[in-house]
């Protein structure tokens, strides 16, 4: 045990003048999914059900495509965000650096997947 | 990582259980008990109260028991009247002054552990150095830069207004110690009662160092591990809300980005 005051254990290595930016972000993407989430749900359900090619012809119009294409994009972003936090709320030390690099890899990786299905079936 | 469980030396086992008096008004309390020097595990102590000659508040039981039953019961107290804040312990399991709790808000046993998630010093006193460390941090005193004023430093009524529902906190660490974000990140989180302090002195029209303590605050752990779940203005036992305090400060941050 080093022999710290507790006014250093306090402070530690100060603030770090980041955060802001994560929080104004998460909030800014939060209001986007609010109107995203209803557009998506609405254009996906009325597409449901249907065979191969109505799929195809309905998300080659570009409402619904622009409109699945976003919600992965700032969904998964927020996603990422979000996991972040939880991920720096629970785990601590390397671990926590590992886990937000994979959870990073992972969401940027599904919204790129998700982004080509929809640029193949809209092109 | 977090850790769910308490370790070895920290589990709870069943204590010692008191004579029970004779009369029929009488109360079970069951109390966390632990001795630093008998390299014992904690325990649970279960003492009986006569409340036909019992003060109406917890801390009136607690001193009846140190009293009259058990002069080892080790407990923090002073004024007797929610001002010092040095009473605080989960009661009934919530986290709250002994001294203003009335025994007639709790339903059959009254349980009373320590502030949950500090380190204990002995019984129901748990060690605050930290907590009170965190506070000095965020200079809970007026700062200013302009020379100093040959009367008082003036401030408007509407401006003094302000600091109503922040200035009465008596850093009994209740909000701190029920604060989930506060348990598992506690050594770089500042918590909810240091920054409703910290909160109290932005807004003092009087203070010139708004800026600085803004930067002071700015940091992922120190300010943005409030997640809003409100635990600690259900728990306030001054019945302040310090993650309306907390919700302020992140509201002045985004405004002075954009």
């Amino acid at each position: 045990m080093a022999y710290l005051t507790d006014r250093k254990r306090a402070v530690g290595r100060g603030a770090s003048k980041t955060g802001t930016g994560h929080f104004w972000a998460m909030k800014k993407s939060s209001v986007a999914l609010l109107l995203l989430i209803p557009f998506f749900v609405f254009t996906f359900g009325s597409a449901l059900g249907g065979t191969y090619e109505e799929i195809l012809a309905y998300y080659s119009r570009p409402w619904p495509a622009l409109i699945a294409a976003l919600t992965i994009l700032v969904g998964f972003h927020h996603f990422n965000m979000g996991v972040q936090v939880l991920i720096e709320d629970y785990v601590h030390g390397l671990a926590s650096k590992i886990a937000i690099l994979l959870m990073t890899c992972l969401s940027y990786g599904a919204a790129a997947v998700g982004i080509f299905a929809i640029a193949k079936l809209a092109l | 990582m977090v850790q769910f469980t308490l370790p070895k030396n920290s589990k709870i086992r069943t204590g010692k259980t008191w004579p029970k008096p004779s009369g029929g008004n009488v109360r079970k309390f069951q109390i966390y008990r632990w001795n630093p020097d008998d390299g014992q595990n904690p325990r649970v102590d279960t003492y009986f109260v006569d409340m036909d000659d019992c003060g109406p508040m917890v801390l009136d039981a607690l001193i009846k028991i140190k009293n009259e039953i058990d002069p080892t019961l080790t407990f923090r107290r002073s004024c007797r009247e929610g001002i010092c804040g040095s009473c605080a312990m989960n009661i009934d399991g919530i986290n709250t002054l002994a001294c203003i709790y009335g025994l007639d808000e709790i339903d059959g046993d009254v349980k009373i552990y320590p502030l949950p998630h500090m380190p204990v010093v002995k019984d129901l006193i748990p060690d605050l150095t930290h907590f009170y460390a965190q506070h000095a941090s965020i200079m809970p005193w007026l700062e200013t830069k302009t020379n100093r004023p040959a009367k008082e430093w003036r401030q408007s009524i509407e401006d003094r207004k302000k600091l109503d529902g922040l200035y009465e906190c008596v850093m009994c660490a209740s909000c701190s110690t029920a604060c989930p974000s506060y348990w598992w990140n506690g050594d770089r989180y500042l918590g909810p009662a240091a920054l409703l302090h910290a909160y109290r002195w932005i807004i003092d029209s009087r203070d010139e160092a708004t800026g600085e303590r803004l930067d002071q605050l700015e940091d992922p752990f120190k300010l943005y591990r409030c997640h809003t779940i409100m635990n600690c203005a259900k728990t306030c036992p001054k019945g302040l809300n310090p993650a309306k305090a907390i919700a302020e400060i992140k509201k002045m941050m985004v405004e002075r980005t954009i």
